[in-house]
């Protein structure tokens, strides 16, 4: 056994897990760490972002975008403190983050020392778990543990806090090989009688839907979901979360469901017999929020990981506490060989909501529709492409245009809904798929939350591409204020926005411009194929709204479907 | 409605604010708590009583569940159980009422821990009303000073508690 200081623990246990890449900046109390990184630079890369909240939604994205654990290394107070948005942007998400932070030597523990601050306390509700180290030759357990915590389960951010001293004190490095947590249990294999009764109202249900969420794309259940679907002939909905999960351009899928989601997908809920929802939480932004008025007609079958989901806002007929791919292969195994589906008629009537009223937008005239622009982005890269939302307008349209493919690459703070999160977990995404190309769309104000990792991406030559929509506006705020404050448009307006152009070329990075239509699709093209990092600012049009949209506290048929709906 | 609560969980620094912020990030208020190593050094024991709607405490429990440092959780509210607190009262002793007050002592089958030239210290367990009851009687006579232990429980018999993971 090798006896070494606690900073080189760190990283042989990193890469003893796995880890190839850390997110973060340096600062006083992990100084150590940073100055022994050198000798394992061929293992591991350093990130170095420009904000410490950055860096912690590059581990975030980079998470999403491999499904294995994100790192973030920062120092105490702070640094740690900015981190804080991150974490909680990651819980809500269910995303594995940990992050490491250093600490007042422990003498000094609760002293006002400088850049002291409770991380553990702070952190506490916004993690799934959290460590304060005490000794040396306790890190490699911990983080070990953390690791474990974080990707297991339903995947959460963790959070690991190294005072000083032990990162300083040496000791021999034992670095276990198996976690056992006699308090953490996470349960894989769904109940099997729960799951018989599923399967028997699966088999009687009429009206079936699939309510699919970001549990899906955690447990890789694509195939599954896919060979369910089409075995039980069930159409497919999703959260905001989920999409991706499923493919876009199968027949069964008919979109995004929620407050913005497609007038067939809610309506389709709203007559349901039966709700099988897989790897969801009944979200109020996916339910309407009116958890009485949901699904009045429907028994609902809830699959999810984490037993606290259960009967949270949805009192439900069935829950099966599981993993969202052993469930449904339990499930597929108990599938009769011949099913009698009888599905025209439901089917049919769900092929009359699409046709009524399509997710759809008319480019005419001289401003550009950021449903557009998403629409063009969607067919130039054929779906194909990693999308990073941020929050906002664009975020909703993204998902309802964008024709989402594979798992893993439609990427947004959907929980939290974090402004400022996209930018930097597209720079986490590209790290984890530099072979995928990889695509930010944020809204003006968004951008300018995070703006500042344009140097990390530059610093880093990565291909990267943002396409920025201006509408000189918090988007989103600016909707709501038309539609429930009678358009008083307090405070949502930019009098004063950065040249995004020049800004993007002061860090090294490319800039266009687009202002016109007929410009759009011919300015991605050359964007989308441009090397490295190039913002690519499109002048859209301030006044359009995302439609369809359910008004806060409305059932799942109550819905807006244009303006001529708000009167 | 009322609800006593057993939780296990390990015996570490910080365990009792996880425990804690479940309640008071809901807005909910602890009405007593109770901690204490078990027979083994590394566990601690909770007893925890809380007044809340009952689905909302169904999902404060399941939350208890999903915390790694909380090995096991019972709600034994609707379990035959055994429930105690103790309570110490400093009560003032009078020359008239210092006959009395060892009186009530001795029908309560309180202990008299300190008897000093104006006070006396009594120790009394029992169930929540034994001790309210006490505590009323003796309140006319002027009481310095309490300090309760809070609720105490166990389930009546050796049955499995249930473990974590089960369904609801």
């Amino acid at each position: 056994m090798a006896r070494m200081i606690g900073a080189d623990m760190f990283f042989e246990t990193l890469i003893h897990q796995g880890i190839d890449v850390v997110f973060g900046i340096p600062g006083g109390y992990v100084l150590k760490v940073y100055d022994v990184m050198t000798k394992y630079e061929d293992r591991i890369k350093h990130v170095l972002a420009r904000h410490e909240q950055g860096a912690t939604h590059m581990a975030d994205g980079y998470a999403r975008a491999s499904g294995k654990p994100g790192v973030v290394l920062c120092t105490s107070g702070p640094a740690a403190t900015n981190t804080v948005t991150g974490i909680a942007t990651a819980q809500m998400d269910s995303s594995p983050v940990v992050v490491f932070t250093g600490q007042v030597p422990l003498p000094y523990l609760g002293s006002d020392a400088f850049q002291e601050a409770d991380h553990i306390g702070i952190t506490r509700p916004c993690t799934k778990h959290n460590y304060l180290v005490r000794r040396t030759r306790d890190l490699p357990l911990a983080m070990k543990e953390a690791f474990y915590i974080a990707s297991t389960g339903r995947p959460s951010p963790v959070l690991v806090d190294m005072p000083k001293d032990v990162i300083l004190g040496e000791d021999e490095l034992v670095i276990p090989e198996k976690v056992s947590l006699r308090g953490y249990k996470p349960v894989m294999k769904g109940n099997i009688a729960q799951i018989k009764k599923a399967v028997g109202m699966i088999l009687k249900a009429k009206r079936p839907l699939i309510f699919g969420g970001g549990g899906l794309i955690w447990s890789e259940a694509s195939e599954e979901l896919k060979t369910f679907a089409h075995r039980l002939e069930i159409p497919v909905t999703s959260t905001l979360m989920g999409l991706g999960s499923y493919p876009a351009d199968d027949p069964l899928f008919i979109s995004m469901l929620g407050m913005h989601g497609s007038y067939a997908a809610n309506m389709a809920v709203h007559e349901s017999d039966l709700v099988i929802s897989i790897g969801a939480r009944f979200d109020d932004r996916a339910t309407g929020g009116n958890f009485e008025k949901f699904a009045p007609y429907a028994k609902i079958i809830h699959i999810d990981i984490d037993p606290s989901t259960i009967d949270k806002n949805i009192v439900v007929h069935c829950p099966i506490l599981g993993d969202a791919k052993t469930v449904l292969k339990q499930m597929l195994e108990l599938l009769p060989s011949e099913i009698k589906k009888n599905r025209k008629k439901w089917l049919g009537q769900i092929n009359k909501w699409e046709r009524e009223h399509p997710i759809g937008y008319e480019q005419n005239g001289d401003k550009i529709l950021t449903t557009y622009v998403v629409d063009t982005l969607s067919n130039i890269t054929k779906g194909e492409a990693i999308i990073v939302s941020d929050v906002g307008q664009h975020q909703m349209w993204v998902a309802q245009f964008y024709k989402f493919k594979y798992p893993r690459t439609h990427i947004t703070s959907g929980g939290l809904g974090t402004m400022g999160f996209g930018f930097p977990a597209a720079i986490g995404a590209k790290f984890a798929r530099p072979d995928k190309q990889v695509i930010c769309v944020c809204g003006d104000g968004s951008f300018q939350m995070n703006m500042q990792e344009l140097a990390t991406a530059v610093e880093n030559q990565m291909d990267l591409k943002i396409i920025l929509m201006n509408n000189r506006h918090h988007g989103m705020v600016r909707q709501w204020q038309t539609m429930f404050f009678d358009g008083n448009y307090s405070a949502s307006y930019f009098k004063v926005l950065p040249d995004f152009v020049k800004l993007a070329e002061s860090f090294g990075a490319k800039g266009l411009k687009v202002e016109r239509p007929e410009d759009v699709e011919s300015s991605l093209r050359e964007g989308l194929s441009t090397e490295g990092v190039v913002l690519m600012e499109i002048m859209v049009d301030c006044e359009e709204l995302v439609y369809p949209m359910i008004a806060p506290g409305g059932a799942m048929n109550e819905m807006i479907l244009g303006a001529s709906d708000i009167a | 409605m009322r609800h006593t609560i057993s939780l296990f969980v390990d015996n570490e620094s910080g365990v009792l604010s996880r425990v804690a912020g479940l309640f008071s990030a809901r807005g909910f208020n602890i009405e007593s708590l109770n901690v204490a190593e078990t027979m083994d050094p590394e566990t601690s024991r909770i007893t925890l009583v809380t007044e809340g709607d009952d689905f909302i405490i169904s999902q404060i429990i399941k939350r208890f569940n999903n915390m790694v440092n909380v090995i096991n959780v019972t709600d034994l509210t609707d379990e035959p159980r055994v429930e105690r607190e103790m309570v110490l009262i400093r009560v003032e002793a009078k020359d008239k009422t210092r006959a009395e007050i060892l009186r009530m002592a001795d029908i309560f089958r309180a202990k008299v821990l300190d008897v000093g030239q104006k006070t006396y210290t009594l120790e009394l367990t029992g169930d929540k009303e034994k001790v309210n009851a006490f505590i009323g009687l003796l309140l006319p006579l002027g009481i310095k000073e309490i300090a309760r232990t809070g609720t105490v429980a166990m389930e009546r018999e050796a049955k499995p508690s249930k473990k974590k993971g089960d369904k609801k």
